[in-house]
């Protein structure tokens, strides 16, 4: 067992709780940092997804995993991300511009569906963001003389000062702003705001008596959120050389939804868990299907069977994610061979009256 | 008069819940309100929080007007509260819930806090510093790392406490502080409110049903039975009066 003594309030203010944590933290950031010279550019490629799934995963962790605030509807922040940005570059606006200004209009969009928000919670909310994805879906298929509707629409390459970046660029790119991402969402959650949405999360009536703003701080949860899955769309769009409507479907949404609770709903280290997860998953299954007989392997709806399965397994049996059954490993080795089955366990309380019935 | 009551009435569908009520609690004291089942002691609590809107009357606050301030205002304007049921925030450890109370007094903002400046780092250790101190206060050490759903309902209830004071109020508002304590933990909460009327120098108002606690701490008592208040005075003053009697015992 490690035990941190903190000597200041300096310490318990850190990002990092010591430096060992620290070192861990800058290994992995290392070895992705040397990966793309050692490996194909199939790895490089899926690690790209990988960064793009996490900043978009980390957006809605921030309102679902730390606001309490459900959307089945992320999909259409995604798309308006993407499209927005790829019609400002084919304008020729530069994309260092043109990222922030998608991002803008995406948080913009939060601010408008938070406002329904307000007066919705759990399963309402998710048909309200769910009906909101399908607006804009509808939207962007429809409006083909400017998004190109079903035809597709192609996306210039990217391109930062003059300079055409290859995929080896473009993945430390990714790597860069997934970072920054993590670095400030991390910060923003040791700071009051961060608090405010978690208070939110936990208890509105006491959020409020201790001076929340409810209104206020949903439409923030939600602007942010937004802004950071529309980033992820216009990244993700580079990725993809085109973009369909159908890419941005209930599906992408739903994946997302996924990727957040199989994560580990109120951590951002459960988030790239998540993103990992969910691009390994496809492969997993495209290899899995090649050992099964015929008659299985070749069924059509095998991976949208396996989503859902593992999904309601991870509910049933671990839901608190990769990243709790992460900490319950480590802790099973940090205090072996002490370590209790029921260190996780919520505990019940009653008050007296309650329990009379 | 710190907090003043004229007339307020609130109702419940065809339901009085509080009718016509008025008192006002002064600088300095520690004020009860007792009552039968029922008889809309916490609607009062919550008509002062601002969870409910009042039907007529006034509810006044260091001779400001606060009967139709939004309840996320009522922090600010220097009144904090506990909850009948603790409604703590249950995923977050001991810290975490008592530093949400600086959120009132943050001057950073959500950019500032993104990039985490330097004037936000010095913040942090300011709020922190404000809540150890009550954290010493309340002897809540050994809790400060865990996770309040790891807590027995005791501690829970102490942590609420320091969340109130987190806050640095005027005026405490107590919603049955004793509920759920056995009667050691309701002595050593009886020497608490005693530190924090004296020594704090802060005003309390209390919903409570255990008399003892009532008559070792408080100054003024207000009986309520339906709705209606049929005694004030000193608790000796209110636990002889006939009809308080009556309201517990019938007649």
């Amino acid at each position: 067992m490690r035990f941190v003594l903190k000597t200041n309030y300096h310490r318990d203010v850190a990002l990092f709780r010591d430096k060992v944590q620290f070192s861990w933290y800058a290994s992995l950031f290392l070895v992705v940092l040397c990966l793309p010279l050692l490996s194909g550019s199939y790895v490089q490629s899926q690690l790209t997804l990988v960064f793009l799934w996490s900043i978009a995963g980390a957006g809605l962790m921030l309102l679902v995993g730390y606001t309490g605030l459900i959307s089945l509807g992320h999909a259409a922040f995604l798309s308006v991300g993407a499209y927005t940005h790829a019609i400002l570059m084919e304008l020729g606006v530069p994309m260092f511009a043109s990222i922030p200004l998608a991002m803008l209009l995406c948080s913009v969009l939060g601010v408008i569906v938070s406002i329904a928000a307000l007066r919705m919670t759990g399963i309402y909310l998710a048909i309200a963001t769910l009906a909101f994805a399908m607006i804009v879906e509808k939207i962007v298929k429809n409006w083909s003389a400017v998004t190109g509707g079903n035809a597709g629409f192609k996306v210039p390459p990217p391109e930062l000062f003059g300079w055409e970046l290859n995929s080896t660029a473009y993945y430390y790119v990714c790597l860069l702003i997934l970072t920054l991402v993590m670095l400030c969402v991390s910060n923003l959650l040791r700071a009051p705001t961060g608090r405010a949405f978690i208070a939110v999360r936990d208890s509105e009536i006491s959020a409020q008596a201790t001076g929340i703003n409810l209104v206020k701080t949903k439409a923030l949860a939600f602007a942010l959120s937004a802004a950071l899955t529309g980033l992820a769309g216009t990244l993700l769009a580079h990725q993809w050389h085109y973009l369909f409507p159908d890419s941005f479907s209930m599906i992408t949404s739903i994946k997302l939804l996924m990727l957040v609770i199989i994560g580990g709903l109120g951590s951002m280290s459960g988030v790239v868990f998540g993103a990992i997860f969910m691009t390994l998953l496809p492969d997993g299954i495209a290899t899995v299907r090649e050992w099964l007989p015929d008659y299985i392997g070749n069924l059509p709806g095998l991976e949208p069977f396996t989503f859902g399965l593992l999904l309601i397994a991870f509910l049933i049996f671990e839901p608190r994610g990769i990243y709790g059954r992460w900490q319950k490993i480590r802790l099973f080795f940090s205090q072996f061979p002490l370590y209790r089955n029921k260190t996780f366990r919520r505990q019940k309380s009653f008050l007296r009256t309650e329990r009379v019935h | 008069m710190l907090l003043e009551i004229s007339n307020v009435s609130k109702n419940f569908g065809g339901v009085a819940a509080i009718d016509e009520v008025s008192f006002s609690v002064a600088s300095g004291e520690v004020f009860s309100i007792m009552g039968p089942n029922g008889a809309g002691k916490t609607t009062v609590l919550n008509l002062v929080s601002r969870f409910y809107d009042v039907d007529t009357g006034t509810v006044k606050f260091v001779s400001r007007d606060i009967t139709s301030v939004p309840p996320h205002e009522i922090a600010r304007a220097g009144i904090a509260r506990t909850f009948q049921n603790i409604e703590l925030f249950e995923r977050e450890t001991v810290l975490q819930n008592l530093l949400i109370t600086q959120y009132i007094h943050r001057k950073s903002n959500v950019f500032s806090e993104l990039l985490f400046l330097r004037s936000v780092r010095q913040q942090e250790v300011h709020s922190r510093r404000v809540v150890e101190d009550v954290i010493d206060l309340l002897h809540l050490q050994r809790y400060r790392e865990q996770f309040i759903h790891a807590l027995p309902f005791g501690v829970r209830k102490l942590v609420e406490l320091a969340r109130a004071l987190c806050l640095k109020p005027k005026l405490l508002l107590l919603d049955e502080p004793s509920s759920g304590l056995n009667p050691e933990e309701t002595e050593d909460l009886s020497f608490w409110i005693e530190d924090i009327n004296k020594d704090l120098g802060i005003t309390v108002l209390m919903v409570e049903h255990d008399m003892n606690l009532i008559s070792q701490v408080s100054d003024r008592v207000l009986v309520l039975a339906s709705g209606q208040s049929i005694a004030l005075g000193t608790p000796s003053e209110v636990k002889d009066h006939p009809d308080v009697i009556d309201a517990y015992l019938g007649t």
